[in-house]
């Protein structure tokens, strides 16, 4: 596998600031007396809530069921009383719907799913089940929902597991991957075996060279092959990724198993054999708490529901003000205007992001430079297609594929004119979206 | 929300937080879209990397040519920031200065004209630039021609005779400008009156910027280097005169000069590398920028060799400039992932 290229066409160097976390190991984040738990934390439909006011659960106990197939459900992150079913702050800074939960401290168990510790004789689709009962979604910021990543209608050769991590500041996959190998090589093993696949391939960063060489001594056992890849944002897209280990191409508006492939986070991954081995649900995760205002930056393991002002609190507070709070990296992470939003299953991480990086900047006329062109990992012209937009003519932007764009931001990290290129392909991408559906309706 | 931590009962590690926890002011936050962090290269630092690559070729132009080459050069940096400045007050828009396009352009026109033009061609040269080339279309990134070179050509059609005559190069006296006219290395058809030794360190007649080979590529080295130039410009501008006019050479030696000659005399070295590379008014492709080098190249050969005018780099940039648009256009790559389509659609 390490001679075929390990590299995609394009992307952007940022200074990774990882330093900052990646030598802290993973602590629990203490109990909390009250956790409020976002309902909707998955791409698709959002689960049915099946708990009312003054319900008693236990952790692990289902508050909402999948809604559909592109859903998954929604388990208690500790025992405790359902205390209210109201609106709070969510992720797109509008009011969502979740759970209230006031922990009763005992953090006791309910009966969860049986263990399956045999799995490598389980029958596929029952493991299958299993993925789709423990409410597994995308852990790598998207959130999509694993099982039905699992379930192709389309022949699929390979498994690839997305180690890259290629978001600046970001540690969380990097610190579960050297202090859980185990279980990112046990997920890659059953999520090949639901697959009917004999092998899977992790795909690293170059940077992370401590957890490419703890899942390498342990790789063989399972079959996995671990490969170093180019340092080189965004490598963990999963088009992008893809091209770097197998040289295939994802076809624009396709999906991975039109060439033959399934892309599953390693946290994701983690969680999956978590699920199986030990019959856990998804109720918590690994999150990076990061950023230079930081007194104490680092990776915690948090419950769902946990407000990002505890989150702070355990990194120490801020040293000064910072002029952003962004769930996710700071490439593709979205910023908050509020502490009240809590740590969802696709939270990878809290970054804090001082002034002086992101000075307010009045964007410029387009020089032509050509900057965005030569990154574009799509391959695309974000200069020609943010004019086209200027001049509302989202027919042009269409003719030029801006619907491939996948919104990663290297055009605008890069661009001299601090034009706002993937604010207009955002919404260039809604505007055509919404005259489709137009049309369909008529 | 205020939500307080329960006494660790449970297998919990991480120490409770110090008294004195200071949270972020949520109301101060900025929210806008992503990405948050930006790569820190702006308008203005490209503008002055172009303007430090031009100064070995300024230096040279002072060595050879003496203080009034120095002159040029100030009054039309200063004059392109003036007409810049006054045109941005009658207009009513915020001053651009600052981005340091005026300036450049100011450089580039002095590299174009005659250590012996006179201030006010200087003057007159940068309300063409700034103003018919560059204001007019509407400022930084709307011009479609090279603001430098479309003052420099109305500059030849207005003033023919004070445009082609050239001071002879007299290296390192610095006050003797009070010179001869000399003649440009190219003016005489077919014949090369100058030795490829003079017109590599530039020791030769000729405007500003075009006399030295060695200081141009000095800073055409650094411009490829910072990667502020694309090099497929230079390279199929160059490629392109070195193969038309060595075969014309070798066909007929009386008719042309051979190809290094052509390579090093005149403006094209200054051309292929400062003008033909303007990123407002080149190609943005990477296959557009060798179809443009490539145009320049033709059209300038033909001018040189068999055209009326002795040199032909302003003109054949300028005209690839308007077809610039047309090749942006014809050149767009297939985005990734359109192949398969393709494919399967055929199947």
């Amino acid at each position: 596998m390490s001679d075929k290229p390990r590299k995609f066409k394009g992307g952007v160097h940022p200074n990774d600031s990882k330093a900052l976390s990646a030598s802290k190991a993973v602590q629990n984040a203490p109990l909390l007396a009250k956790y409020t738990v976002i309902v909707h934390q998955n791409i698709g439909a959002p689960p049915e809530v099946t708990v009312k006011k003054g319900d008693v659960v236990k952790k692990g106990d289902l508050l909402a069921k999948a809604a559909g197939f592109v859903s998954v459900p929604l388990h208690a992150p500790t025992s405790g009383t359902v205390t209210a079913l109201e609106k709070c702050p969510g992720p797109a800074c509008i009011s969502v719907p979740s759970i209230e939960i006031t922990a009763d401290g005992q953090d006791t168990w309910g009966n969860c799913m049986e263990p399956i510790p045999d799995w490598q004789n389980a029958e596929p689709s029952v493991l299958k089940q299993r993925v789709a009962d423990a409410g597994i979604v995308g852990m790598g910021g998207a959130g999509f929902p694993s099982h039905v990543k699992l379930s192709p209608t389309k022949p699929i050769d390979t498994l690839i597991l997305n180690g890259a991590e290629c978001e600046p500041y970001l540690t969380a996959d990097h610190r579960l991957m050297v202090e859980q190998p185990e279980e990112v090589l046990q997920g890659a093993a059953i999520l090949a075996r639901i697959l009917g696949l004999k092998s899977a391939v992790i795909g690293i960063e170059e940077n992370k060279p401590d957890a490419i060489a703890k899942l390498g001594e342990l790789a063989g056992k399972y079959n996995v092959t671990v490969q170093g890849l180019h340092v080189n944002y965004p490598q963990g897209a999963e088009k992008q990724l893809i091209y770097a280990l197998t040289g295939r191409e994802v076809p624009i508006g396709g999906l991975p198993m039109d060439v033959g492939c399934v892309v599953q986070n390693v946290a994701s991954a983690a969680a999956v054999a978590e699920a199986v081995i030990q019959g856990r649900p998804s109720i918590e995760r690994i999150t990076t708490v990061t950023g230079e205002p930081l007194v104490n930056p680092g990776n915690w393991r948090f419950r769902l529901g946990t407000p990002i002002s505890k989150a702070i609190e355990l990194a120490g507070g801020v040293k000064y003000q910072p002029a952003k709070l962004l769930l996710g990296g700071p490439m593709m992470g979205f910023a908050q205007n509020s502490l009240d939003v809590t740590v969802m299953k696709n939270t990878s991480g809290i970054l804090l992001i001082p002034a002086e990086q992101v000075s307010q900047y009045t964007s410029e006329p387009c020089i032509r430079c050509g900057r965005c062109v030569e990154c574009c990992p799509m391959d695309i012209l974000p200069a020609t297609i943010s004019q086209a937009v200027e001049n509302e003519r989202f027919d042009w932007a269409e003719q030029l594929n801006v619907l491939a764009c996948i919104e990663c931001g290297s055009c605008s990290y890069s661009c001299p004119a601090h034009r706002p290129l993937n604010q207009h392909f955002k919404r260039a991408k809604a505007e055509i979206m919404a005259a489709r559906r137009k049309q369909q309706k008529k | 929300m205020n939500t307080d931590l329960a006494t660790p009962s449970t297998p919990a590690t991480g120490a409770p937080p110090p008294a004195a926890i200071t949270l972020p002011d949520a109301a101060k936050l900025v929210v806008s879209n992503s990405p948050h962090i930006r790569g820190g290269e702006t308008i203005s630092k490209i503008m002055v990397q172009v303007f430090i690559a031009l100064m070995p070729a300024a230096l040279a132009a002072v060595w050879f040519f003496g203080l009034a080459a120095l002159e040029v050069m100030v009054l039309c940096t200063l004059g392109c920031i003036a007409v810049e400045e006054i045109w941005n007050k009658c207009v009513k828009r915020s001053s651009t200065w600052k981005d340091g396009s005026a300036a450049l352009t100011g450089l580039l026109l002095a590299m174009n004209l005659s250590a012996g033009a006179p201030w006010w061609i200087c003057i007159l040269g940068s309300l063409l630039a700034i103003g018919l080339g560059k204001q007019i279309f509407g400022g930084l990134g709307y011009n479609p021609f090279n603001p430098a070179l479309v003052a420099r050509v109305a500059l030849l059609i207005g003033f023919p005779q004070l445009m082609t005559s050239w001071v002879a190069p007299q290296a390192g006296r610095f006050f003797a400008c009070e010179a001869m006219t000399g003649a440009t290395p190219l003016g005489a058809q077919g014949a090369a009156i100058a030795s490829i030794n003079d017109l590599f360190i530039g020791n030769v007649g000729g405007c500003l910027g075009e006399t030295s080979a060695i200081a141009l590529l000095i800073g055409g080295a650094f411009l490829l280097v910072r990667k502020l130039i694309k090099w497929q410009v230079p390279a199929s501008f160059i490629g392109t005169v070195a193969l038309i006019s060595g075969l014309v050479h070798y066909v007929n030696p009386e008719m042309t000069p051979p190809a290094l000659y052509h390579v090093l005399a005149g403006g094209l070295m200054i051309g292929a590398f400062f003008m033909a590379t303007d990123m407002v008014t080149s190609p943005m492709t990477a296959n557009g920028a060798l179809i443009f080098g490539c145009g320049c190249g033709i059209i300038t050969s033909v001018i040189r060799i068999w055209g009326g005018y002795p040199e032909g780099v302003s003109f054949s940039i300028l005209f690839m400039n308007a077809l610039t648009p047309l090749i942006d256009r014809y050149t767009i790559g297939k985005p990734f992932g359109y192949i398969r389509i393709k494919k399967e659609a055929a199947q």
